[in-house]
């Protein structure tokens, strides 16, 4: 079955979100109160480690497992990309969870943030309903 | 295997986060990136005429199928891996000054609970948080994965953006906002 090696690399994301303690809404709170190096430095080494391998792919003209040329896309510019950003940080502040640490709360047994999921959802569904209305 | 039971230390959580992206790079041909999956749940459901919804979610089941998976993992590394969480002292001060009272475990439970969603404090941080997060992140077309890591990755300064959008926001709600709600008793 095709879907299974995305289902064990979702495993993965979500025990690696677990135990770097990224769905804590504490350390959320740490990291916007600038208390600690921790957010951070996982997201910056991150960064460094994602933007190597892009850097390695792009060299080497590395090819997928399967094969085929690695398709490397990146957003265009959009005006929604700020104001966007503000108010998904917004939100962000307050659950203390970006999209895929919600996941992985409800996995760590957080039922509530179901409901979480539940509003981002609306959100987006409002989102798609007003977005040509919207500057950008 | 007490490597899996300690704490994580950001310098190896970090990388291995960062992994993320050749993972998906070089098993799938896939790019990285969370919050897409709020829209494919809504393309779902969707009628046609609201043309954001209107596109083959079928070809993004493998993204939903990833989230499904770190429900599973994250549930492995709760139940198997002692999960840890070590906030710094400081920051329990300030929130125990706004109101925040219940300190163990990943979120505040008196807030982060079913009764905390009966609540006023807890209806604004979960529904209206929630709310924000699903459509500030359609609005930028991404989040912290797609844009502050993957984005990042690909030294896209549109991704660059959004990340300085996010902090903007995350600044002015936990200093200027937050505070009122958290000292919200009801």
């Amino acid at each position: 079955m095709k879907y299974i090696k995305f289902f064990l690399i979702g495993i993965y994301f979500g025990i690696v979100l677990t135990k770097a303690e990224v769905i804590s809404w504490f350390r959320i709170q740490e990291m916007f109160h600038f208390n600690s190096i921790h957010m951070y430095g996982i997201i910056g080494s991150a960064i460094v480690v994602g933007a190597t391998s892009v850097f390695f792919i792009k060299k080497f003209n590395l090819k997928s497992f399967g094969g085929e040329n690695i398709r490397l896309i990146s957003k265009e510019y959009h005006k929604g990309l700020l104001p966007g950003g503000i108010i998904f940080g917004l939100g962000w502040a307050l659950t203390g969870a970006c999209p895929g640490p919600m996941f992985a709360l409800v996995g760590n047994g957080v039922q509530v943030m179901l409901v979480a999921i539940l509003s981002a959802i609306a959100g987006t569904f409002v989102y798609g309903v007003v977005k040509d209305k919207l500057p950008g | 295997m007490e490597f899996f039971t300690q704490a994580w230390p950001w310098y190896i959580s970090g990388p291995l986060l960062g992994l993320m992206v050749p993972l998906l790079l070089f098993i799938t041909n896939k790019q990285f990136g969370v919050s897409s999956n709020f829209r494919h749940i809504c393309a779902m459901f969707a009628p046609k005429s609201i043309g954001f919804f209107n596109y083959d979610w079928k070809k993004e089941i493998w993204n939903l199928v990833l989230i499904l998976g770190t429900v599973a993992g994250a549930w492995v590394a709760h139940t198997y891996l002692n999960p840890t969480v070590g906030v710094g002292d400081d920051t329990y001060a300030i929130l125990n000054q706004e109101g925040v009272k219940q300190f163990d475990g990943l979120a505040p439970a008196d807030i982060f609970s079913w009764q905390g969603l009966f609540t006023l404090r807890g209806f604004i941080m979960i529904v209206i948080g929630g709310f924000l997060v699903g459509f500030g992140t359609r609005y930028a077309n991404g989040c912290t994965s797609g844009h502050a890591i993957m984005g990042l990755s690909l030294l896209n300064v549109n991704s660059l953006i959004a990340v300085i959008g996010f902090f903007i926001g995350g600044l002015v709600m936990t200093y200027l906002i937050l505070p009122y709600i958290l000292a919200l008793q009801i």
